[in-house]
């Protein structure tokens, strides 16, 4: 009774910050902020039916076979299919899409040039994706060296619409044949 | 002057430490609404491979996972070395995608489908073989916006 009289005694708050803490500490533990990255890529639709393949020049491809053991087969300036390194990918991937007809044995224009990667079953998916990384490295540094050409901007930086235009100019073909298996 | 010595020469005072809890909260909401909890347990060993030209994955809440990998090894005695696929929290088969992405469908809306992403995390000693059986299953579900998960690397 003489409690009610002198009004409610306010609760004790001190230990609220260590509660608070204690959750704090939880989320902070719990908590992942890494974001996910990766390469990607859109798959083809399943055919509706046999059809037969687009006819497309033999100039216009590029075709880079990775075998088993992740050697990799591409063509050099001749159209010749030759041993080649990761390294150098990436050079022969770019002369091949921005020779607009100068070299007879390489694509037209970037328009037509196709990329066609062939897999075997037993390469491994740290090649693969190394493949796929080097083709998309031409492409962008293309598309990079075009936005600065025509805009004088990155191609990260540029606008929406500015970025559909170079896309145009070099759209990104990439063409994955069903795996050939030579041996598990 | 005599207002500083009156200070100094009195008892140091404590500091008040009632907004400690407030900004202690603060934090804590932070944390709170920034957090991600894993939601799936490893079955499989992944070792993600890297690469430079890597985007960011955006709108988390529509990407389904694929794992593929050697198990971990407290599972290796049961499930052995060889790589496997493991689909939310237990391990499958490669006719079990079709499903699965059926099952990730379904609990989306509708108009958020055609933004939806598989992305496949695979070790990097996983051979292809099986990486393009799963894209195989993924064409056939039309399921066709895929990410090959990768860490950054700087180019050299």
């Amino acid at each position: 009774m003489a409690r009610t009289r002198r009004g409610l005694q306010e609760i004790n708050a001190g230990s609220m910050a260590d509660i608070a803490f204690l959750l704090l500490i939880f989320f902070l533990v719990t908590t992942t902020m890494d974001v996910d990255t990766g390469i990607a890529r859109k798959l083809p639709p399943m055919p509706e039916e046999e059809q037969p393949p687009p006819d497309i020049l033999a100039k216009n491809i590029f075709q880079v076979r990775v075998g088993a053991g992740d050697v990799m087969l591409f063509e050099d300036e001749s159209g010749k299919k030759v041993r080649g390194s990761i390294e150098n990918l990436k050079e022969a991937a770019k002369m091949f899409i921005d020779n607009n007809g100068v070299n007879p044995n390489h694509s037209e224009n970037p328009d037509k040039a196709i990329i066609s990667l062939v897999n075997d079953r037993g390469t491994s998916y740290k090649m693969y994706v190394q493949v796929q990384n080097e083709l998309t490295a031409a492409y962008n540094e293309l598309r990079n060296d075009a936005s600065l050409n025509k805009f004088g901007k990155r191609y990260i930086d540029l606008s929406k619409e500015d970025k559909k235009t170079i896309k145009k100019m070099y759209p990104q073909k990439i063409s994955e044949a069903e795996p050939i298996s030579s041996g598990k | 002057m005599s207002k500083f010595r009156k200070n100094g020469s009195k008892k140091m005072q404590a500091i008040s430490t009632a907004s400690l809890p407030d900004i202690v909260f603060m934090l804590l909401f932070f944390f709170m609404v920034t957090t991600v909890m894993r939601e799936t347990t490893l079955f499989v060993q992944v070792k993600i491979p890297d690469a430079t030209e890597i985007k960011k994955m955006e709108k988390k809440s529509l990407v389904s996972y694929i794992y593929i990998g050697p198990p971990v090894e407290r599972m290796q005695e049961m499930h052995g070395t060889a790589p496997r696929i493991q689909l939310d929290d237990s391990f499958a088969k490669v006719s079990d995608i079709q499903e699965f992405i059926t099952q990730e469908r379904e609990a989306r809306d509708e108009k958020e489908i055609p933004y939806m992403t598989t992305s496949i995390k695979a070790d990097e000693t996983v051979k292809m073989g099986i990486i393009t059986d799963i894209k195989q299953e993924l064409r056939k579900v039309n399921a066709l916006k895929i990410n090959y998960s990768t860490r950054k690397r700087e180019r050299d």
